[in-house]
């Protein structure tokens, strides 16, 4: 029984990402020169990413609301949420950071992935140097922080 | 289909489609049990994949990169870093965190998505 039924889950989070790729796919997120035409508010603009958002948000609204109101998964697992209240420099550098990175090259984490399985070298240059700089800030997070964010 | 993706995640696995927290997490090999490995591992590998499934059925769209390969250096530096500092990116900030009703991930996005339009106008349009 136990071992069943972490099959199901396993096939299901693997479906879950299948269909998350497919959704980048077809809403034209994984095509870099789409996401910077929508960054770019004073060019070509092309608005049709703020759509895919809007799309997204509400069906997703519906899961998390199932979850968080049973608090638990289909299988009376414990759900894992990260906090909801705590704004920080951090979470304002990071997003300042990570925005500039996006609007540059057109690509964040997951339709760089969509883009590596595709075939794209130029992805999975981009993908590679975004480990190394998650695995950096991870490294030199405790020094980070002691030094910018907490102050005594 | 990405906010199915979500959902799907959340009532089968309990856990958050935050694409850069997943990768992120899964180079935290030291002390992980392996079930935290297996579901990331699980998920990210359909991301991998859906262009070849969708590529079976439709004629995959293309992916057009105008960028050079030291520009897209920089830029992965610049998004690894920085979604991890903000803990989250588009997936788990604007989709999920969002969806949840998180205000802090209500900033995340206004942040980033400024950062990058900011970005985006001062590239194309004043450099």
């Amino acid at each position: 029984m136990f071992y069943k039924h972490v099959r199901v889950q396993n096939i299901f989070t693997f479906i879950a990402g299948l269909t998350f790729g497919i959704g980048l796919i077809v809403s034209g997120m994984s095509n870099p020169d789409n996401v910077i035409r929508f960054l770019d508010l004073s060019g070509n603009w092309n608005p049709s990413l703020a759509f895919v958002m809007a799309g997204a948000i509400p069906i997703s609204f519906l899961g998390f609301l199932w979850a968080t109101k049973k608090n638990a998964t289909l299988f009376g697992d414990p759900i894992h949420l990260p906090g909801k209240a705590h704004i920080n420099p951090r979470l304002i550098a990071g997003g300042i950071l990570f925005g500039a990175g996006w609007a540059i090259s057109g690509f964040c984490p997951g339709p760089a992935i969509v883009a590596v399985g595709a075939g794209y070298s130029k992805a999975l240059i981009f993908t590679v140097a975004m480990l190394v700089g998650m695995l950096v800030h991870d490294h030199l997070l405790p020094t980070l922080d002691r030094k910018l964010f907490v102050k005594q | 289909m990405i906010g199915m993706a979500a959902s799907i995640l959340i009532i089968v696995k309990g856990r958050v489609a935050g694409i850069s927290g997943i990768l992120g997490s899964m180079m935290q090999l030291k002390n992980t049990p392996v079930d935290h490995f297996m579901w990331r591992a699980l998920f990210v590998s359909g991301i991998l994949l859906s262009s070849v499934v969708y590529g079976l059925f439709f004629p995959l769209p293309e992916s057009i990169i105008n960028s050079s390969y030291i520009t897209l250096v920089g830029a992965g530096l610049l998004v690894g870093f920085g979604t991890r500092m903000g803990s989250g990116c588009t997936s788990g900030h604007a989709v999920c965190g969002i969806a949840r009703l998180s205000l802090r991930s209500l900033v995340a996005t206004l942040i980033f998505m400024g950062s990058g339009f900011l970005t985006a106008y001062l590239l194309f349009h004043v450099l």
